[in-house]
């Protein structure tokens, strides 16, 4: 053996690892950088590009706050976000749960169904969406905006895969302990699945809270707007103010923030489990 | 406490039919163990029972009242399973306490259940863990308990042993049985080991592609096989068994053909358990004589087992455990005529 090999701390394979997840974490956080920075800036130092402000200032804070619409866009983002979320945790895995561990005809079909809606992207369900929600005189309504997304093909299919891990016997052995079916879905299975319910849960608040062109096109109303759509509405109001939209859009990403430091542990499993990129 | 009895027992899985219409009477507070290898219908028969599955045809009566149509909850029965089925969810207490799901009594009167329960198993200090923190035997533990606070009717066992190492196992084996003694609750319990059916049962049932072949006590099932298969699948180490012609009521096998009082297909195969077939010292005679070589001795402390190639197939022996044979060396075995357990070689059912 040689004595003096390198620590596989600075082995080349990791050293060229740590500079690309850097380099990526830089490309990735910039732009987070700058709207921070932004929103600290008056209006007249807006393209002064320097990361930290000349003449710091809370102002734009207490405008944006102050303005009774932000407020409101806050909390019709957060309730139609928590709500949704709610429903796809109790729905999809109701459904999912059904499908893995029940034995019925036309199990694989509905199965099939459910998941060959994976495939179509949101921009061309949008019409089909935009019609039905007119016809069922949903247009304009926080019913409009959530509706679409109450159950997901992708949520189903995740609760599915797990629940498929949970051993029968639990089962089983709660309905000879006399459970009722739904209540062995809700006591027994249900808790074993907590891993994936959490980043279910997860994935759904940050992409119902981040949706943008849905929530744009159902409504008309300001006061329905969600929290993306009213920034966006300020960008276009009359003049574009640069420095109260970074203040909003820095606003915004408290709360996904604060979701991800608390769930860190949660979503990075969750991330691994689902396979998927958050 | 109620007996059990099954009518005609059938049941398919599309068109495969797994059980074959079996018929058996299970006493009150009997311990039954069905007993076979994988695929033979005795879980499946168990889970028909319990209520788990399907009865496609014949009747299950549990305490005198056809349960066929009634979910398992209401047939007052209790299920432990192999791989324990205990929620990780749920400390020790709150598993136990489960059993009790569908119970009138109010929650001192349940907690007081648990406690005594936990107290028979040994699993009082244990209460507030989670299963993660116990150890497979303890696990097992929890699950009886569960099976035991609402004092069903019959408890079922779905091979619960077979997870746990064979220490444990011999053990827990021991806890079973002096729990039935102690409750006298019907048992109906499968396994694939016949140690297990041997050493806890009243009686045995054995069961192959959905048939049940004999049912008997273990003692009787070891010396009155009715069939080549029970023969070699009850007792350890496998009783031997050896084709041979019949000619003129004599039996021939072995170095000098053996007279027989019964009368003889002309094909038979003949069983001798390895305990009973016996390395012979030096000019010593039986009934039934062998010659072969020596081929592996397997020293197990009280005793040695040889086997010996003999008649064309290799035939495992008893030899005194201090002198054993070497390998390679001529030896005889012998049986007495006593030790010989006859089979038709075509129905292979014993005569």
């Amino acid at each position: 053996m040689t004595g003096a090999a390198l620590s596989p701390r600075f082995a080349p394979g990791r050293v060229i690892a740590w500079l690309l997840l850097l380099a990526g974490g830089l490309l990735m956080l910039t732009p987070l950088l700058f709207m921070f920075s932004t929103s600290l800036k008056d209006s007249a130092d807006i393209y002064d590009l320097r990361l930290i402000p000349a003449a710091p200032t809370l102002d734009n804070y207490r405008t944006v706050l102050s303005d009774g619409r932000f407020l409101r866009w806050f909390w019709n983002s957060l309730a139609i976000a928590t709500i949704v979320t709610l429903s796809n945790v109790f729905f999809d895995s109701l459904v999912g749960y059904t499908l893995a561990k029940f034995q019925f005809r036309g199990r694989y079909l509905i199965f099939l169904a459910i998941l060959s809606t994976l495939m179509i992207p949101t921009e061309m369900l949008v019409i089909p969406w935009y019609v039905m929600a007119k016809n069922f005189g949903w247009l304009d309504s926080y019913w409009g905006i959530m509706f679409p997304g109450m159950m997901t093909a992708f949520g189903t299919f995740l609760m599915k895969q797990f629940f498929e891990t949970v051993p029968t016997d639990f089962l089983e052995a709660a309905r000879v302990d006399g459970l009722n079916e739904f209540t062995i879905f809700w006591r027994i299975a249900l808790p074993l699945v907590t891993p994936a319910l959490s980043a279910l849960a997860i994935f759904t608040f940050l992409s119902n809270w981040t949706a943008f062109i849905w929530p744009l096109i159902v409504t008309t109303s300001k006061e329905l707007y969600t929290l993306p759509v009213g920034l966006a509405s300020f960008a276009v109001e009359s003049q574009i103010q640069w420095e109260l939209i970074m203040t909003g859009a820095a606003l915004a990403t408290l709360p996904t923030l604060a979701i991800f430091l608390l769930l860190q542990r949660y979503i990075v499993r969750g991330v691994v489990l689902a396979g998927l990129k958050g | 406490m109620a007996g059990i009895a099954i009518d005609k027992l059938v049941k398919r899985y599309g068109t495969t039919q797994v059980v074959h219409g079996i018929d058996l009477d299970i006493q009150d507070g009997e311990f039954i163990v069905f007993v076979g290898p994988s695929g033979c219908g005795k879980s499946t028969t168990l889970r028909m029972i319990a209520g788990l599955e399907e009865i496609n045809d014949g009747t299950i009566s549990i305490g005198g009242r056809v349960v066929n149509r009634l979910e398992p909850k209401e047939r007052n029965i209790a299920m432990v399973f192999q791989n324990y089925a205990i929620y990780p969810h749920m400390s020790v207490a709150e598993n136990i306490a489960f059993g009790l799901y569908t119970s009138q009594l109010d929650k001192t009167a349940k907690r007081k259940r648990v406690e005594e329960v936990a107290e028979v198993l040994g699993l009082t200090k244990l209460l507030e863990r989670r299963p993660s923190a116990l150890s497979g035997g303890q696990r097992q533990r929890v699950a009886i308990g569960r099976a035991m606070v609402r004092n069903p009717a019959v408890f079922l066992f779905d091979e619960p042993l077979s997870n746990l190492d064979a220490q444990l196992r011999a053990q827990m084996r021991l806890e079973i049985k002096r729990l039935h003694q102690r409750l006298g609750t019907t048992i109906v319990f499968v396994t694939h080991d016949q140690v297990e059916a041997m050493t806890l049962a009243d009686r045995i049932v054995v069961m192959r592609d959905g048939h049940i072949l004999q049912v008997g006590a273990p003692m009787e099932l070891y010396e009155k096989p009715a069939d080549v298969f029970t023969a070699r699948f009850i007792g350890s180490p496998t009783m031997n068994i050896m084709p041979a012609k019949a000619t003129d009521g004599t039996l021939q096998l072995g170095e000098t053909p053996m007279a027989w009082p019964a009368a003889l297909p002309a094909d038979v195969l003949v069983g001798v358990r390895p305990q009973e077939l016996r390395v012979l010292g030096e000019g010593e005679a039986a009934d039934l004589t062998l010659a072969g070589t020596v081929a592996v001795v397997e020293p197990l402390g009280p005793e040695t087992f040889v086997h010996v190639e003999a008649e064309g197939s290799l035939l495992l022996a008893s030899a005194p455990a201090k002198h054993p044979p070497a390998v390679g060396s001529a030896v005889r075995l012998g049986a007495s005529a006593a030790g010989l357990r006859l089979f038709d070689a075509k129905s292979e059912r014993a005569l």
